[in-house]
């Protein structure tokens, strides 16, 4: 099922929390939406799923109109963030709801409610818990059950609420690379938000990155990364390190100074150069490159992340150089992007 | 060479102190409580188990009795319904007016029963507007069944919307999101989700309700009229025999009364363990 958002806007009260969003999903297609908190991520989720109305714009599912359409006529599978499995349920209660409530002619006979139960009980893995209540369950399980529960109505679209928020970092690591193999083998078209880069860059077939209501960036993990179109995507995407510098003549120039480096047809004038602490080069010709003297240093397994001090003091930034380099024992050290952006200033 | 110091736990108090507590507690119990109870017994069945039933089964007791009943049985039903549709509207919803509302469903808790009971004589009264529309309809309100059901409706209205708001607000609305995005209906949502999660806090409710709706007296009283065998209820038909020195009869139908009240405490304490019971069950593995 294709999913396709249309200038959508959503305001609470008088605060906007959505301006003018518009995203294509494609059918079968896993999506993250990642942003910090209050980037608008998951209203954007809600309003997918109908449990918020857009104040104006439309969804469509297919070619269906879906914003005129109650959550229960949506069909969505809705993963939340704490679960809400139903406490005074069994598990295999709570995995067979969404089934029991079907009206008349739809809802199937009692005991093939409880088989498919048990079949998506199986599928998560979680044989054997059929008769525990959520509260005798882990985070983990908790989370598969909410999974089942949702996958049993076979919905047209899964959306997952920061399904791994709430877990400690071994659980989701685990249940990250088991929803994959869930959605390998289900084919559901399916959203999930997080906050974490790591999570969406592993998981996700393209991530969109949100902030402040508005969409920065969609795209592949590689492109976004590789790629980001924005300061915002490029510092909230992996670490980075930003420098004030001036464009002239299509070359960047810190401190009055030529980097050497390729303005990226940026104009002339005031710009922002952005690079990844890992991705530069020490480089022994000073004449060319950022100078900086080495304010702090510190190891992190493999690498040796230092801090500069760079344009007479008035700025840092951060490298990041093997342990068993010589400059690490430098107190100067001069060096250069080997991958760089440069937006112009704001 | 390891010292051995024994100090006391320091939030533990001396034995001196924790004897003290207990008796005084102890001793206020019993000279507030207990011995009044007691006392309430004893003189029930001061001339003998025989004549405890015959004042309790003399026509105007038997009819305190029955009016008694029937007050509850139309009040606590009411109050529940409001109780729960109040807690919702309180628990999930923002509107404008919120913080106003739930103030006004504490007011019959802060305004004096007295005071209830002369709202309804002000409203239904045969100078008032209300009366005489209600009266030319054929429908008696003061100083009949109605007003009697009415003013008691007033004093215990909070009861059951006090215990559930605390407890939905806990709860918030993810059950139920979760419910409807599962396909249920807001009828299919409310009995299988919403009333199960809140379902022992609701007993709980009724129950405390109960207990002040058989128990009222002030609010009663202004609006009975006492018309004996008509408009009494048990406290009041309680107050009538003990003004006309009838002290044993009075002692009757007040331990009866007590008797209820016991009841209703004991199923209270009941509850509680159940429910406690429900809760450590996050606890089991």
């Amino acid at each position: 099922m294709d999913v396709t958002v249309k200038n959508v806007r959503k305001e609470f009260g008088d605060f906007p929390a959505l301006h003018d969003v518009s995203l294509d999903i494609r059918s079968g297609e896993l999506i993250a939406l990642l942003g910090p908190s209050g980037s608008g991520k998951t209203t954007l989720l809600r309003l997918i799923a109908g449990l918020d109305f857009p104040t104006e714009g439309a969804i469509y599912f297919g070619e269906d109109d879906a914003s005129l359409k109650s959550v229960q006529e949506r069909n969505i599978g809705f993963v939340f963030q704490h679960y809400a499995l139903f406490r005074h349920m069994t598990v295999l209660d709570n995995v067979g709801f969404g089934l029991k409530v079907r009206k008349g002619r739809n809802r199937p006979a009692k005991p093939d409610i409880e088989k498919r139960a048990r079949d998506l009980l199986e599928f998560v893995q979680l044989r054997g818990l059929e008769k525990r209540y959520p509260n005798q369950l882990s985070g983990g399980q908790r989370q598969r059950v909410a999974l089942a529960r949702a996958l049993a109505i076979e919905p047209k679209v899964l959306l997952l609420d920061e399904p791994f928020g709430a877990l400690d970092a071994q659980v989701r690591k685990e249940l990250r690379r088991w929803l994959r193999e869930v959605h390998e083998s289900t084919g559901h078209t399916t959203v999930f938000v997080t906050h974490d880069q790591e999570e969406a860059l592993e998981l996700a077939d393209r991530v969109v990155v949100m902030s402040q209501g508005r969409i920065e960036q969609v795209g592949k993990p590689d492109e976004v990364y590789d790629r980001p179109n924005s300061p915002t995507v490029f510092s909230f995407i992996g670490e980075s390190s930003k420098l004030p510098v001036s464009i002239n003549r299509g070359q960047v120039y810190f401190a009055d100074r030529p980097l050497g480096l390729d303005a990226q047809g940026s104009a002339d004038g005031e710009a922002e150069l952005f690079f990844r602490p890992h991705d530069i080069e020490i480089v022994e010709d000073a004449g060319v490159a950022i100078v900086g003297i080495v304010a702090a240093s510190r190891r992190t397994a493999g690498t040796r992340q230092v801090e500069l001090e760079v344009g007479g003091a008035k700025e840092r930034v951060e490298i990041e150089i093997p342990v068993d380099h010589p400059a690490t024992a430098q107190t100067r050290i001069a060096f250069r992007p080997k991958r760089w952006s440069v937006f112009p200033s704001r | 060479m390891a010292r051995n110091i024994r100090l006391p736990d320091p939030t533990t108090e001396s034995g001196t102190v924790k004897w003290v507590t207990i008796a005084v507690a102890g001793l206020f119990m019993a000279v507030v409580l207990f011995i009044p109870l007691l006392a309430v017994f004893l003189e029930a069945f001061r001339l003998g188990a025989g004549a405890f039933l015959a004042a309790i089964t003399e026509p105007d007791a038997l009819a305190a009795i029955r009016l008694t009943l029937l007050v509850a049985a139309i009040s606590v039903p009411l109050n529940m319904v409001f109780g729960v549709a109040a807690a919702w509207a309180i628990a999930k919803y923002e509107f404008k007016g919120k913080a106003f509302l739930t103030t006004l469903i504490d007011l019959p808790f802060s305004v004096s029963p007295v005071i209830a009971g002369l709202v309804y004589v002000l409203l239904f009264g045969s100078g008032s507007v209300l009366g005489p529309i209600f009266n030319s309809a054929g429908l008696q309100v003061l100083f009949a069944v109605p007003g009697v059901v009415l003013a008691t409706l007033f004093v215990t209205f909070p009861f059951v919307a006090r215990e559930l708001i605390p407890l939905m607000e806990d709860q918030g609305t993810g059950d139920e999101e979760a419910a409807i995005s599962l396909g249920a209906g807001g009828w299919q949502t409310f009995w299988r989700v919403t009333l199960p999660n809140i379902k022992w806090g609701l007993l709980y409710g009724v129950l405390l309700c109960n207990a002040r709706v058989m128990g009222e007296f002030g609010a009663v009283s202004v609006v009975s009229g006492r018309l004996r065998g008509e408009t009494v209820t048990m406290p009041l038909q309680i107050e009538i025999l003990y003004n006309e020195y009838n002290f044993s009869a009075a002692f009757a139908v007040a331990a009866l009364l007590a008797l209820l009240a016991l009841v209703t405490l004991i199923l209270k304490a009941l509850l509680e363990r159940v429910y406690g019971r429900d809760h450590a069950g996050g606890v089991r593995h």
